[in-house]
């Protein structure tokens, strides 16, 4: 996005964070931040925070968005809450199994999830630690996984279907779902990390073949976690479709959503019409920034 | 458009389209599998136990800017120009003298010199594999050769290790099983001298072994040794290719007694296998470093101390203290339901851990506490290895490699803790105390699942049930 921002006129500062990170925008003073992190502290709300401090407008959303959809766990109860469509789930820290004796639940948790039961922590963008348990003698190894990169995971029924992404963004202050995406893995039995990363590893299709309603539920579902959670700028929204049901269900939210080679906003926008640079410059535009012509 | 302005990046439709030219084999390219993580471990926050990086800080900086002045004043012209393919004939007097050193004698019309040992794996895989021909190789291998087996779409069949190398019944059982369904493999794989990653060594009987049947089923063997004179302890056993030169193909590499900088390595094989690779490798890039193959040779001949001999006993004594430490250091913050092996020589130490542990997930949890390690999966083709690891001692200093086992050994405590907790096992994680006696432990056996009891049937459970909030036996998965 570099490129494209410098494309479009801008002077761009490539900044990569570190120690200084703060020493260094205090010293630049740039109009804009143009966020695009990946992991936590990108994605969660802490550079965001930083940002507003130092009193430097930034794209995308804000820090109390970017906390509510970094947090599965938070995000999906919030989801619970409002009718939003999310599978059945069970959130732990690692706290409660070392303290409280939850591993005593687990029988229980595992016939109401019924198995396979997706363990996943509860702030990881990609699919590093996501396991699928299939009997019980799998979740213990699962979660001893998914506790190696947060300190709360998850436990979510799986729901078998098709993988759908629908991605945002703000048009004059009005969010917009764009087609969506369709992510199906070449040779993983599911949407993994290699297969994120790696160009050929996972075929897209984009706009998904899907019944033109189950679309419009998708894309309505989808605008309607992206005002839950108070999103801005530009999100994605994560579905699957179940396969025996044709019902929808919201995985996670992503506030900061990629925007590389194989990233799925950009093929969306790229779908509607809207080529690289000029979706860059609409979230720019959307983030109040003047643009230079 | 100004002269600064770069292209557009892709969009999906320009992956699409440049997907459709890709060659058949590029799919099957594995990238290796931690690679994201893997960048972090070069952090310089980092302590990385992860790279097979060996020390060169000790070579004298005066002797490599002699050295080059040398070859400057000398053969500058010569040196800045293509070289024959084959190599340079000085160059292959120096490999000569290496080779003497390890028992073996070798012309030079045997030898190819190559752009590192490296470049003799994929020199070999080009000479022989078609598509979906059989490379056989230990399990683990070498996490190098795997992305080079998989550019050449061979279908790797891996033999399983233990402290005496690559299992050679298992092997001649699998090449009878192969032979029943009419294949034949194009070549054997196996590093025999402090393996890496696995750090063992092939007995001397498996050398025999292993000789006999690749003279016998007319097998071409790659002999890969670039640690062959990194040994610490133990007596040394002659080579493959000292034993039998019909079916060795033999890599050497300057990379671990010099400097891999200089990428330079060779081929010693049968004259018709050699004038393969030969070709291969004008097609690949004409020839090896000139100005490499100079400075080595200058080096060979040089009377300026060290003496090549002596600078590798120098870097051997650095390594193997640097082996004692992570050993120590293993006993000492390593829990119980830990193995590991115990090289005499090489680079790499092997660790198992109990397999309800994810080595690529705790290397995930390891890097926040700034240490870094190869998770098994590198080192083998079909997923297995998820709970080994592979520990480096050469590429950092010995409190370095105290204080990243330390930190390795609490997280790996941690879940070890964990797991006994979510399963109600007694948590077992005080880490040993007593050094480990120097009895290797059998690397790499695909671990079925831990079970913390006898498998038993969950007490029925009817839709009304509330809770079990009793401990209830696991099943095995």
């Amino acid at each position: 996005m570099q490129d494209a921002l410098e494309r479009l006129g801008h002077d761009v500062l490539p900044v990569d964070v570190g120690a200084d990170l703060v020493q260094r925008l205090t010293g630049a003073q740039p109009d804009l931040a143009f966020v695009a992190l990946h992991g936590r502290d990108g994605e969660d709300g802490t550079v965001q925070e930083l940002l507003e401090v130092m009193g430097i407008p930034h794209t995308g959303s804000g820090v109390s968005a970017c906390i509510r959809a970094a947090d599965k766990v938070l995000a999906k109860h919030a989801m619970r809450d409002a009718a939003i469509p999310t599978p059945d789930f069970y959130a732990f820290s690692e706290t409660a199994f070392r303290e409280l004796g939850a591993a005593h639940a687990l029988p229980a948790i595992e016939e109401r999830l019924q198995f396979p039961i997706v363990v996943k922590p509860a702030g990881q963008g990609s699919a590093l630690g996501i396991k699928f348990a299939r009997t019980p003698g799998d979740v213990p190894s699962a979660l001893v996984a998914a506790f190696s990169y947060d300190r709360k995971v998850l436990l979510e029924r799986y729901v078998a279907g098709r993988d759908l992404a629908v991605s945002i963004i703000d048009e004059e202050g009005t969010p917009r779902a764009l087609p969506i995406v369709e992510a199906v893995p070449e040779q993983e039995d599911f949407y993994d990390f290699e297969a994120r990363y790696e160009i050929g590893r996972t075929r897209f299709v984009c706009p998904a073949a899907l019944d033109e309603a189950v679309a419009a539920r998708a894309c309505a579902i989808a605008l309607e976690v992206y005002a839950l959670l108070g999103c801005s700028g530009f999100a994605r929204v994560d579905l699957m479709l179940e396969a025996d049901t044709d019902e929808l269900y919201v995985l996670e939210a992503d506030a900061i959503p990629g925007l590389t080679e194989t990233s799925l906003l950009p093929q969306a926008a790229d779908a509607a019409g809207i080529g690289f640079d000029e979706l860059i410059e609409r979230i720019v535009a959307a983030a109040g920034a003047v643009r230079v012509a | 458009m100004s002269p600064h302005s770069r292209r557009p990046r892709s969009t999906a439709r320009d992956i699409e389209r440049y997907g459709a030219l890709f060659a058949e084999r590029t799919k099957v390219m594995k990238s290796s599998a931690m690679r994201d993580l893997m960048a972090l471990t070069e952090r310089e926050d980092v302590i990385s136990l992860a790279g097979g990086l060996p020390d060169t800080s000790t070579f004298p900086a005066d002797s490599y800017a002699s050295l080059m002045g040398a070859v400057a004043a000398e053969s500058c012209s010569r040196a800045l120009q293509y070289g024959p393919t084959e190599g340079l004939g000085q160059v292959k007097r120096c490999i000569a003298e290496v080779m003497r050193a390890e028992g073996m004698e070798a012309d030079e019309d045997e030898m190819l010199v190559t752009t590192g040992g490296q470049q003799v794996i994929d020199l070999v895989c080009k000479t022989l594999v078609d598509p979906g021909d059989v490379v056989v190789c230990e399990a683990p291998t070498y996490p190098g050769a795997v992305p080079t087996f998989s550019t050449y779409q061979a279908d790797v069949v891996q033999i399983t290790m233990d402290r005496d190398g690559m299992r050679t019944d298992e092997l001649e059982a699998t090449l009878d099983e192969l032979e029943r369904s009419g294949r034949r493999p194009k070549f054997i794989y196996t590093v025999p001298n402090f393996h890496n990653p696995a750090g063992v060594t092939l007995s001397l009987e498996r050398r025999h072994e292993l000789v006999r049947i690749a003279s016998e089923r007319e097998l071409l063997v790659l002999e890969d040794n670039p640690y062959g004179l990194l040994r610490y302890e133990g007596t040394p056993l002659p080579t493959l290719r000292s034993l039998d030169q019909d079916f060795i193909v033999y890599a050497g590499t300057f990379s671990k007694i010099l400097s891999p900088g200089v990428r330079l390595g060779w081929a010693c094989a049968p004259a018709p296998v050699l004038a393969k690779m030969n070709l291969g490798k004008q097609a690949a890039d004409l020839c090896s470093s000139s100005i490499s193959q100079y400075f080595v040779s200058a080096y060979f001949q040089s009377t300026r101390p060290p003496s090549w001999e002596d600078y590798v006993r120098s870097v051997n004594e650095i390594y193997r203290r640097r082996r004692d430490v992570m050993l120590d250091a293993l006993a000492e913050h390593f829990p119980r339901e830990a193995e590991w092996t115990h090289p005499q020589g090489g680079l790499f130490i092997w660790a198992t851990l109990p397999a309800y542990i994810d080595t690529t997930d705790l290397l995930a949890r390891a890097l926040e506490d700034h240490v870094a390690f190869v998770p098994g999966r590198a080192a083998f083709v079909d997923g297995r290895g998820g709970s080994d690891m592979r520990l480096n001692f050469s590429g950092v200093g010995e409190d370095d490699i105290r204080e990243g086992i330390r930190r390795i050994g609490e997280v790996v405590r941690e879940q070890v803790e964990l797991y006994g907790t979510l399963t109600g096992a007694a948590p077992r994680s005080a880490p040993r105390r007593e050094a480990v006696p120097a009895a290797p432990a059998a690397p790499a056996a695909p671990a079925a699942p831990a079970a913390p009891s006898e498998p038993a049937a969950p007490p029925a459970r009817t839709a009304h049930d509330p809770a079990n909030v009793l401990p209830l036996r696991r099943k095995r998965a």
